[in-house]
């Protein structure tokens, strides 16, 4: 399943005649995601535009350990829900000067359903790359006459919980062709660029060493399907971009900031990346 | 033990200033990826070379590499390849050149460059995410480097 990596490794033992015992080969776990007896797809073959980068998607769930795989299994177990349900709280609360909440155009979350699988895109009336975050602000500030939100607040992750909630299970499918060409381009330019002093790129780590371990973290393919998550170790709900800025960090790179074009376009890429992907609906990781 | 011991005070005596044989991570001189003279101009100290290498905020090494010598560093990754035996296949001078530069040695390998300070892209300060002007300090400094050179060479089989 992990040919690259073992590549690595073989390489290293034939250069020095050294001997594999004792080397960790962990693989991702065999398991099935099922929640309410619904099987959620954590595997998928590779999208051609990737070109055989990966032998196969595997979701990020796979790579942690079995309490965290049991919490996103169950509904009642998994943290995320809770800021579902706050999340239901604002789509019905009136705010800004026009009087109005979420459900006063969109009716019900349901209406969401679809939305996530397919974002980010490029919107068809501004040409703009948008993701759930843009959409939301542009309502918040054009239509509600109410302050946009900081993109990693609880308001708008809780939101992101809401709307990622109604297309569980629905398979990512960005587009990639067409006006989202260039920021495709864009976006796959920064994943192979090593940033930072330690001269790391998402690809080092993700593409190249997923299935290996750096100190205890379990390197997965850093796919973006299971977003927002809620992270045990913040006890709260982490977007996409929001993990991006750590990985970068982590490089001992200067990050680019969440919304920035560099980011969009590096969301739409790595989204792309897992197409074939189940949304998962408020995942769980640690 | 004794000579070393010497070297330490004398360092400590010349940091004041005036003369020390260190070499700037500009200025290193690498031969077919070895680096033959000590960085600091004095010999690393092997046990302060192990806390280099185990400790996340300097050489990390344990992030990626594990070795039987290592084994009461817990969790270490699997990232670079085991390191029992490195003593056997390198010199000091290449172990020296793999810890300050591993890509003078293995073109594009993921290990970090431990004793380099510009000719970066989006360089940080630190691990703050803030952009951090060129030249950075060295992740490791020049008797770092050493130390954790003078670790390596113990790991023999
Ligand atoms: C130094 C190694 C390293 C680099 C470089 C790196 N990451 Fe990560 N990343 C991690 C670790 C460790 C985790 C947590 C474990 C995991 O899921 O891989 C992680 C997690 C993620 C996740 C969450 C996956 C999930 O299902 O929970 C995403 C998405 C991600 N990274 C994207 C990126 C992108 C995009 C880049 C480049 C901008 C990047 N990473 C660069 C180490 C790295
Ligand atoms: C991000 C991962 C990473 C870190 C951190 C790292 N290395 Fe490495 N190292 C590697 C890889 C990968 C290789 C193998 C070279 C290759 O094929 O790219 C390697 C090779 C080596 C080798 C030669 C391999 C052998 O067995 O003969 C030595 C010695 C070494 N590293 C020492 C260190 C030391 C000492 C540190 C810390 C100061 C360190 N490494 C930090 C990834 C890393």
């Amino acid at each position: 399943m992990k040919p690259r990596r073992i590549k690595t490794a073989l390489a290293a033992t034939a250069l020095f005649g050294l001997a594999l015992t004792g080397m960790a080969i962990a693989d991702p776990v065999d398991d099935k995601l099922v929640i309410d007896g619904v099987e959620i797809k954590t595997t998928a073959e590779a999208p051609a535009h990737l070109d055989g980068a990966l032998p196969e998607l595997i979701s990020g769930w796979h790579f942690r350990d079995t309490e965290t795989r049991a919490m996103q299994a169950d509904d009642f177990d998994n943290p995320g829900m809770i800021f579902v349900d706050r999340g239901l709280d604002t789509w019905n609360a009136v705010d800004g000067t026009e009087g109005k909440s979420c459900a006063s155009c969109h009716e019900g979350p349901e209406s969401m359903a679809g939305l996530r699988p397919v974002i980010p895109r490029v919107d068809a009336e501004t040409g703009k790359l948008m993701n759930i975050e843009a959409y939301v602000n542009n309502c918040r500030t054009t239509r509600m006459g109410a302050e946009a939100w900081n993109p990693k607040g609880g308001d708008m992750t809780d939101m992101m919980a809401l709307i990622s909630l109604q297309s569980r299970g629905e398979l990512v499918n960005v587009a990639i062709d067409g006006p989202a060409a260039p920021f495709y381009e864009l976006g796959k330019e920064i994943y192979y660029t090593r940033y930072g002093q330690l001269e790391l790129s998402c690809a080092n780590c993700h593409e190249d060493n997923n299935g290996n371990y750096i100190r205890s973290d379990h390197l997965s393919q850093g796919h973006t399907n299971g977003f927002p998550l809620y992270r045990l170790k913040d006890a709260g709900l982490v977007t996409a971009q929001g993990r991006f800025v750590g990985c970068v960090r982590d490089t001992r790179a200067e990050t680019f900031a969440i919304g920035s074009d560099e980011f969009n376009a590096l969301e739409l890429y790595v989204a792309s990346r897992g197409n074939g992907l189940a949304v998962e609906g408020v995942g769980v990781r640690h | 033990m004794k000579r070393q011991i010497l070297f330490g005070m004398a360092a400590a005596v010349f940091c004041a200033g005036a003369v020390t044989a260190q070499t700037a991570p500009a200025d290193v001189e690498f031969t077919d990826g070895a680096i033959t003279q000590s960085l600091s101009g004095n010999p690393g100290n092997p046990e302060e070379g192990k806390r280099v290498f185990s400790t996340a905020a300097l050489g990390n090494c344990v992030a990626c590499h594990a070795a039987e010598i290592t084994k009461d560093i817990p969790f270490p990754g699997d990232v670079g390849p085991a390191l029992d035996g490195a003593a056997d296949r390198w010199t000091e001078a290449q172990l020296r050149g793999l810890v300050g530069n591993a890509k003078m040695t293995f073109e594009g390998t993921v290990m970090p460059a431990f004793y380099k300070s510009s000719g970066y892209i989006r360089p940080g300060d630190d691990y703050t995410g803030k952009a951090g002007a060129e030249p950075l300090a060295p992740i490791l400094n020049a008797q770092q480097v050493e130390d954790v050179v003078a670790y390596l060479l113990t790991f023999k089989e």
